[in-house]
């Protein structure tokens, strides 16, 4: 018999008159249609409600940490792409930004402007997967397969700036690989015109339907101080009426040149977390479309800037490495990972979609990384599921799972 | 009171004196050492000061230094006061023949994974933890495998047939 049959949590009552285990115990997962990732949890049920739930996490281990040792920073960027792996783009412009800090690159304000409106699309389709899988999960389809298309648009428009869809590898550290081509802009323009509209009917579908409204509020809830002190971070935190989010307090890649709200919650419940995420939806389209009109105001030279100008760590373009003797000499040292980074310790941390992704990166002078350590924000919060669930049914329990927004590959990293 | 690095300083040296070493501001982040006994001294006295309120824990890992001897293994705890919008880092260094370190999670429920998980790679005894096995890694794991004396393989290695790596 497992540990926890023979000790069931103190703060549950037994109903008096019982006697020894009148629970029982259920495995949640690992692969369970209803977990949307490999996660185990090992239930012990009174009937359809939850005594005590235990988490067992690491089935997708890879040892990005141990794998980041040996290698030069160029190179870690397609490991970050696997953590959360529905907002890659941010992984990947936290992980250059941290390198920046370190190696004190400077960069263009077209470059950061062009890195927000990636990392905004990146927030809206990592939000609108959780939203409309909390939609799937509380029986209600449609939502879901409606929003796809426009998740779909934002994978174009990554696919028109860095040729792939999921693990993007996008950008350089110092900027972009290629400027954004017209297409993507093309692209952006019609997301622009077309998603608000799509974002309100999605709301609509859901946001005072009575049947979903009764599944969510009140499950899942967390008080502002438990959720401070499971460390908590990103929408789930605010839900809880926190209004702490990295862009705001620690203001990276010209995030304080935008303007927009944090919006807040008050209860922590499945409700508010899934409205705080619409609202983000609402505040990111706000901040693309400033940046967008910053983006185009630059004019004549500085409109073809895309990158910083830092031979060291930047690869030269192809041309260039086959005709110059200078670009085939930083293609050379960059690809064989010849470049000595300079020695110290550098925490930096980006508004992952689902809360505060830090990369704590320990260099002692030589090429690779002497350690880096990645702050995984579901990983840390995953921890108070069992005291979210306990007490609630096990449906409710399904919802909650997905409205926290857990992701397998940035949880076991 | 803004929490500047000098404030910190004197604060933490007006309480722990001389116990407090290697102060740097690096990256913007002030950043100190105390012993490893007193780590949760150290904790609590900066979450209770109503003054400091460092009542977040940001993160928490471990750093393998072999070349340090007597303290091999070093804890890193990132922490943030949310009302001034001030981090700061502490580190601990403990020997790796006997790397026991007081566990973080009565103050913080966010430590019990982290520590867990620092267990896992890097073998620190996290004294008092309510549940201290590996969380990552399989259970049947007998090795601390992010410590430093399990390379990776060296990638110019020429021990292996090449042809089976179509080299040959």
């Amino acid at each position: 018999m497992s540990e926890i049959i023979q000790q069931p949590a103190h703060h549950v009552k037994l109903p008096e008159g019982s006697i020894g285990k009148q629970t029982t115990t259920l495995n949640l997962g690992p692969t369970h249609p209803a977990t949307h990732g490999v996660f185990q949890n090992i239930l012990e049920v009174d009937g359809e409600r939850i005594v005590s739930a235990e988490q067992t996490v690491g089935y997708i281990h890879r040892a990005f940490e141990k794998i980041a040792e040996r290698r030069p920073l160029y190179q870690i960027t397609p490991l970050t792409d696997r953590l959360n792996y529905c907002s890659s783009p941010i992984n990947n412009m936290g992980w250059h930004m941290t390198c920046e800090k370190l190696l004190g690159v400077q960069t263009p304000k077209r470059v950061d402007y062009l890195r927000i409106i990636i990392m905004e699309l990146a927030r809206i389709a990592d939000h609108l997967i959780c939203n409309s899988i909390v939609g799937v999960d509380s029986g209600a389809f449609s939502g879901f397969l409606y929003v796809m298309q426009y998740r779909e648009l934002i994978y174009e428009i990554y696919e028109e700036i860095c040729g792939s869809r999921l693990t993007t590898n996008i950008g350089r550290i110092g900027g972009f690989e290629r400027n954004f081509t017209p297409a993507a802009f093309q692209k952006l323009d019609r997301f622009l015109a077309e998603y608000p509209g799509v974002l309100k009917e999605f709301i609509g579908l859901f946001e005072r339907n009575r049947i979903f409204m009764e599944r969510t509020i009140g499950g899942g809830g967390i008080s502002a101080e438990r959720a401070l002190n499971y460390g908590f971070t990103g929408p789930n935190l605010r839900a809880t009426g926190v209004d702490y989010d990295v862009r705001v307090t620690s203001p990276y890649c010209s995030y304080e040149d935008v303007e927009f709200d944090i919006p807040v919650g008050s209860t922590g419940d499945n409700y508010d977390r899934w409205q705080v995420r619409n609202e983000e939806m609402w505040q990111s389209l706000r901040i693309i479309q400033q940046a967008y009109d910053k983006v185009k105001a630059f004019t004549g030279a500085e409109a073809e800037v895309y990158h910083a100008d830092v031979p060291e760590y930047y690869l030269p373009p192809k041309k260039d490495v086959y005709t110059k003797m200078e670009a085939l000499i930083w293609h050379f040292k960059i690809i064989m990972g010849e470049i000595d980074m300079p020695a110290g310790e550098v925490y930096h941390s980006v508004e992952g979609a689902n809360g505060e992704l830090g990369f704590y990166l320990i260099s002692d002078g030589g090429r690779t990384p002497y350690r880096l350590h990645f702050r995984r924000p579901c990983f840390i919060y995953y921890q108070a599921y069992s005291e979210l669930t306990t007490g609630s049914m096990i449906s409710d329990a399904v919802i909650t799972m997905s409205s926290l927004n857990l992701i397998a590959g940035e949880m076991d990293a | 009171m803004e929490l500047t690095p000098e404030y910190l300083q004197n604060r933490l040296t007006e309480k722990f004196g001389d116990d407090l070493r290697s102060v740097e501001t690096t990256y913007g982040m002030f950043s100190f050492e105390v012993p490893a006994a007193l780590n949760l001294k150290v904790l609590q006295f900066l979450y209770d000061d109503p003054e400091l309120q460092f009542r977040f824990l940001t993160d928490l890992c471990a750093v393998h230094y072999p070349d340090q001897k007597g303290r091999e293994l070093a804890v890193v705890y990132h922490l943030h006061n949310l009302r001034k919008n001030v981090r700061i880092r502490m580190k601990i260094f403990v020997d790796i023949l006997q790397p026991d370190v007081y566990t973080a999670t009565a103050l913080f429920s966010s430590a019990n994974w982290q520590e867990r998980e620092t267990y896992d790679f890097y073998g620190i005894n996290f004294v008092g933890h309510p549940n201290l096995k590996r969380i990552l890694n399989v259970e049947e794991m007998d090795y601390f495998p992010l410590r430093k004396e399990y390379p990776l393989e060296d990638q110019t290695r020429i021990d292996k047939d090449d042809e089976m790596f179509g080299r040959g």
